[in-house]
């Protein structure tokens, strides 16, 4: 890192990248509460996981002392991120890596661009990697002539079919199976034209693709789940065994990790190892677990680079509370239990990071420039239900952070919205006992009932409840009333 | 003991009869039920909608107005006392108020919730109360995830005479509402319902009962949109309903809930044959 620029931290840039969409959150989950088809895809498979997520967790007897253990971890981490990720560059070093640091999107993509280039090679195989996602680097590497194959089975179902990714862990969540051998029989290189759905088939087709991929390629691009500052231990958890291959077979390894990745001690994998597999694929243990620190000579690749991207997070990590957002590990149990996420899907979030855990995250990164900006909405795409609290394995209190971020997206406001100041109204009369009462006097929606007592039509912005509910006309007497009649003043 | 109600804004001006029957029951115990007049609103649609600076008034005005009201304080619904209990004093320390915030943490350690008052601090499950009719309970979110109220509500209704109990498919699952959530991702919020309304109707229930207001009154306006045949009843009147209601407990109430009208009890009768805390 040469720039000794000591600013205020920088937000993710807005032109390259995934992590903000291009209509609200309301606007999006319009189009997908209409598909009937991603409504029983994702109802089905969030359903499934969440059946078996909760019944491995209760198996586990300390699941709350070690939902306890990631909390702690990680805020000591967040509390001494420069320090440690400093350790780590070192541990690296040592141990034959080369560290590189990327303030923002764009940077990141121009190493890792010339890094592909001074290896001599147009092609790479990608281990699954939301980081890399968030910073557009297929799009980025394409620019340069360099072709980037998904070798996770779902993400490449999602480069197949030039869609993007919906779920952390099942990138193709919004997809059955019959539509994957579409996709599998118009894009898949030299697949068998009679390939059937079935699941078995399917792989056996991705698998053939694969291998040669994977043969070929002289760079594998990662990310990581957890990365020892102590020991310089990068680490990779995945159930296919195609990012073992990945970070095997190539000559030249380079990792794109977020700087929060970081955990202080190598036997901090022990807690996160347990909480990890069981909130995300519901397993006891993941199949595949990767770890390298540096390189080895002549076992695996002989060339490492771990590329540190910041993109925002110094940003996040300047909020006290925010901060807990970037504790995230990315298990996709909020996604799975959001009944938000569950109807709308993915895509309606905008950003590669959807659901609860990505509502209060996206925002942070990129900040909010204003209402009309699709990010500022996407904290209110909740009902604050909680679910995705009691889910988290490290106990980040989304429920509270949605809150502080709606704070922030009325904090973007220049000049104060309708609901701005109908909330000032509102607000001013409920400080003072007397335009309280004066104001349930009037309420008057009495004008609007129905002959049967109940209101089936509102004017905006009542019209949003009554375009699917009725509203009970008010009752002839408050409670307040009733008391003074019944009881009488003073009480 | 000395309690305040806290009518909630939305009870007070929109469903004055689960307000009602919560003081009903609590007179019915024995106790004395306060109404500090100058009460108006917990803040929390402006804390869960984002306005937290405009909270902090209205913060300050609860804290105000009930912290010497009584021994302690009572609302009938999860949500309001959530955010008495997890938010006021997140809002006045955001607003760099640490004094009011301490107020609000020693006023919230003694606000309840209707079922919890009930259970916790009085230590009663059998409210004298009679409900001839079958009843499925939604547990809603903030009794559950931020009260965790777990089965109180279930262990009052199991004591009520004539009840019959339906189990709720997928119970813990948001109906939807979410304050201006309902309004703001109208269609989202349609779709949960519409799983809502679907389980409480395979449950068998003519009721569905709830501990808020807010979430019943989302869930019952679908219901009615659909003259389903269901009504939704808030958890405070079936505990006051009693044999010995004036109206009798035949097939009353509309699909938006029982209408508001005054319930009388025997009290004496009640408090004796069903040996209730005095």
């Amino acid at each position: 890192m040469t720039s000794t620029d000591l600013g205020m931290p920088t937000v993710a840039p807005d032109d390259v990248g995934f992590l903000r969409g291009t209509e609200s959150f309301p606007v999006a989950a319009h189009r997908a509460l209409a598909d009937t088809q991603l409504r029983r895809n994702l109802g089905h498979a969030t359903r499934t996981i969440r059946g078996k997520r909760a019944r491995v967790v209760a198996e586990v007897p300390d699941w709350e002392e070690l939902r306890r253990a990631g909390e702690a971890i990680k805020a000591d981490t967040m509390a001494r991120l420069p320090e440690l990720l400093e350790q780590l560059e070192e541990a690296v070093t040592a141990r034959g890596g080369v560290v590189h640091w990327a303030r923002d999107a764009g940077e990141a993509n121009a190493i890792v661009a010339s890094l592909v280039r001074e290896a001599g090679a147009d092609e790479v195989v990608k281990v699954k990697s939301i980081a890399t996602q968030e910073i557009g680097l297929n799009e980025a590497l394409a620019e340069q002539g360099i072709t980037a194959t998904e070798t996770d089975l779902a993400e490449l179902i999602v480069q197949l079919s030039d869609d993007r990714p919906s779920h952390f862990l099942v990138p193709a969540i919004h997809r059955n199976r019959s539509e994957i051998r579409d996709i599998f029989l118009r894009a898949l290189p030299g697949v068998d034209p009679d390939l059937t759905d079935e699941p078995r088939r399917l792989a056996m087709a991705a698998r053939a693709h694969l291998r040669r991929k994977f043969l070929s390629a002289r760079v594998g691009i990662s990310g990581a789940n957890f990365a020892a500052a102590d020991t310089g231990t990068i680490s990779v958890v995945e159930s296919e065994g195609n990012g073992r291959m990945c970070l095997t077979l190539p000559d030249t390894l380079i990792t794109v990790m977020g700087v929060e990745k970081v955990v202080p001690r190598w036997s901090d994998m022990e807690v996160f190892l347990q909480l990890l597999p069981r909130s995300s694929t519901a397993e006891r243990m993941n199949p595949y677990t990767s770890t390298w620190s540096g390189v080895t000579p002549g076992d695996g690749p002989q060339a490492f680079h771990l590329v540190l991207l910041d993109n925002g997070r110094s940003n996040v990590l300047a909020d006290e509370q925010g901060r807990a957002a970037l504790h995230c590990i990315r298990c996709s149990a909020c996604l799975n239990v959001c009944p938000v996420y569950e109807r709308a899907g993915g895509h309606a979030y905008g950003s590669v990071y959807p659901g609860p855990i990505g509502a209060v995250l996206s925002p942070q990164l990129t900040g909010i420039s204003g209402p009309d900006d699709p990010n500022a909405s996407l904290p209110y795409a909740s009902s604050l239900c909680g679910a995705c609290f009691d889910a988290c394995p490290v106990r980040i209190d989304i429920p509270n952070l949605l809150v502080q971020q709606r704070a922030a997206s009325i904090a973007s406001h220049r000049t104060p919205t309708a609901q701005d100041v109908a909330m000032r109204t509102v607000a001013a009369a409920m400080v003072s006992p007397a335009r309280f009462r004066a104001a349930e006097r009037v309420l008057g929606l009495g004008r609007f009932a129905g002959r049967s007592g109940r209101i089936r039509f509102l004017p905006y912005p009542g019209s949003q409840w009554t375009s699917a509910r009725d509203m009970p006309t008010p009752p002839p007497e408050t409670f307040r009333q009733w008391w003074k009649r019944t009881r009488g003043a003073g009480s | 003991m000395r309690i305040a109600v806290i009518a909630t804004c939305l009870g007070d001006a929109m469903f004055p009869q689960a307000v009602k029957a919560t003081v009903e029951i609590l007179e019915r115990l024995g106790h004395e039920v306060v109404f500090p007049e100058d009460q108006t609103c917990c803040g929390q649609m402006h804390v869960n909608t984002g306005y937290l600076d405009m909270a902090l008034p209205l913060v300050r005005h609860h804290v105000e107005v009930f912290a010497d009201a009584a021994d302690v304080s009572v609302a009938p619904s999860g949500s309001c006392v959530g955010c008495v209990r997890h938010q006021h004093a997140m809002v006045a320390r955001r607003g760099g108020d640490e004094g009011l915030a301490r107020a609000a943490e020693e006023l919230a350690g003694r606000t309840y919730e209707l079922s919890e008052l009930l259970v916790d601090v009085l230590g009663v499950t059998d409210v004298g109360a009679y409900y001839p009719h079958r009843v499925t309970y939604h547990p809603t979110c903030h009794s559950l995830r931020m009260l965790r109220v777990g089965d109180k509500p279930l262990r009052l209704l199991r004591e009520v005479r004539g009840l019959q109990l339906t189990e709720l498919a997928d119970a813990e699952v948001c109906c939807g509402f979410g304050g201006t959530f309902a309004v703001k991702n109208a269609e989202v919020s349609t779709a949960m319902l519409a799983d809502k309304m679907a389980n409480v109707l395979t449950s068998g229930a003519e009721v569905c009962t709830a501990g808020d207001s807010s979430c019943l009154m989302h869930i019952g306006g679908g219901l009615s949109r659909l003259r389903s045949g269901v009504r939704t009843v808030h958890l405070a009147e079936i505990l006051a309903s009693s044999d010995t209601e004036r109206s009798g407990a035949g097939p009353s109430g509309t699909e938006q809930g029982t209408p508001a009208r005054d319930i009388v009890f025997d009290t004496a009768e009640v408090g004796e044959s069903k040996g209730v805390h005095p």
